[in-house]
């Protein structure tokens, strides 16, 4: 029974992990998976590809797959943190690059969502190789939560047409 | 890179898509430049590959910010000719509007430029130069100094 509780979990966090990323076409093409999930918190990596590379001479990642690591990190962070799924939004992400990723590594992220008010999400993220307390990259980010698909075109309708029907 | 050292000790225009082109990341994002004088625009050619929520659907942030911190770098190399690739050491993305699945255009300014780093504004946009997507401003390394 135990066994079963635990294989039950174990598929359940298998489905969360994948439910993250799965539609994320640009998370898949450049090999994203989810590590590990914890309320608030997500892990994920991105492994070494020679399409990734920003500079030729050393074979070094591009900082906008760290850019992306980082964003899509912190965006699942706060999917993790909310009560129940909704739309979220980057208002902004802020990112420092400590030093250079190291070629043929593996790029491995963890984002922590630590703060929830109505509109908005905190979250600080960390990007490294095998230990987080070495970063490559950290960030800071806010989201806004049940952002409305940013919709606004028929509001300027409305206001330019009039509300009715001509 | 060879293509910026040449460029910087015969005292050459960088060809600006040539150098780009050699970086294998910004092929794999598909970025294009258009230079009319000194006026540098880079194109994010819409491909399914960048999006990011297939729902609305929209361009993914990250793939927003890469191209706004490669539009910096290309503004840098083209500005600045000091023979060696720019390296970011922070950029912050400010997202303004959802980027809709069609072409993104971008421009950097150079705020200020020091010895050692340099603070780039840079904009993107789609079909409305006055209704930006994103913004970005950051600092990029010029000459390394462990890199001499």
């Amino acid at each position: 029974m135990t066994d079963n509780k635990a294989a039950a979990r174990n598929l359940a966090l298998m489905r969360m992990k994948e439910a993250l990323i799965e539609h994320v076409p640009h998370a898949r093409a450049i090999g994203m998976t989810v590590v590990d999930v914890r309320r608030g918190q997500a892990w994920l990596m991105v492994p070494y590809d020679a399409k990734l590379v920003g500079n030729p001479d050393t074979g070094v990642i591009h900082g906008g797959v760290i850019t992306t690591l980082l964003d899509n990190a912190s965006g699942a962070a706060v999917q993790l943190a909310l009560p129940e799924r909704q739309a979220i939004a980057t208002l902004d992400l802020r990112i420092d690059y400590m030093k250079p990723a190291t070629p043929g590594e593996d790029l491995h992220c963890h984002a922590h969502c630590y703060k929830l008010t109505r509109n908005i999400a905190f979250v600080r993220g960390v990007a490294y190789h095998k230990d987080p307390a070495d970063p490559i990259a950290t960030s800071v980010g806010t989201f806004m939560l049940a952002a409305n698909r940013a919709e606004v075109m028929p509001v300027e309708i409305d206001k330019i047409l009039g509300k009715e029907a001509q | 890179m060879d293509i910026l050292s040449r460029a910087h000790e015969r005292g050459e225009t960088l060809d600006l898509q040539a150098f780009i082109d050699q970086i294998p990341y910004t092929r794999f994002l598909n970025i294009k430049v258009d230079r009319k004088g000194s006026e540098i625009t880079t194109i994010l050619k819409f491909h399914h590959e960048l999006i990011g929520n297939p729902s609305l659907p929209a361009l993914h942030g990250g793939a927003i910010g890469a191209f706004l911190e490669t539009t910096a770098i290309i503004q840098l190399a083209y500005e600045i000719s000091s023979g060696k690739l720019p390296k970011p050491v922070d950029i912050t993305i400010d997202y303004l509007r959802s980027g809709r699945p069609v072409d993104t255009y971008a421009r950097a300014r150079i705020n200020k430029q020091g010895r050692r780093v340099a603070n780039v504004h840079v904009e993107a946009w789609q079909e409305d130069r006055f209704k930006p997507i994103a913004a970005a401003h950051g600092h990029f390394l010029l000459t390394p100094p462990d890199e001499g």
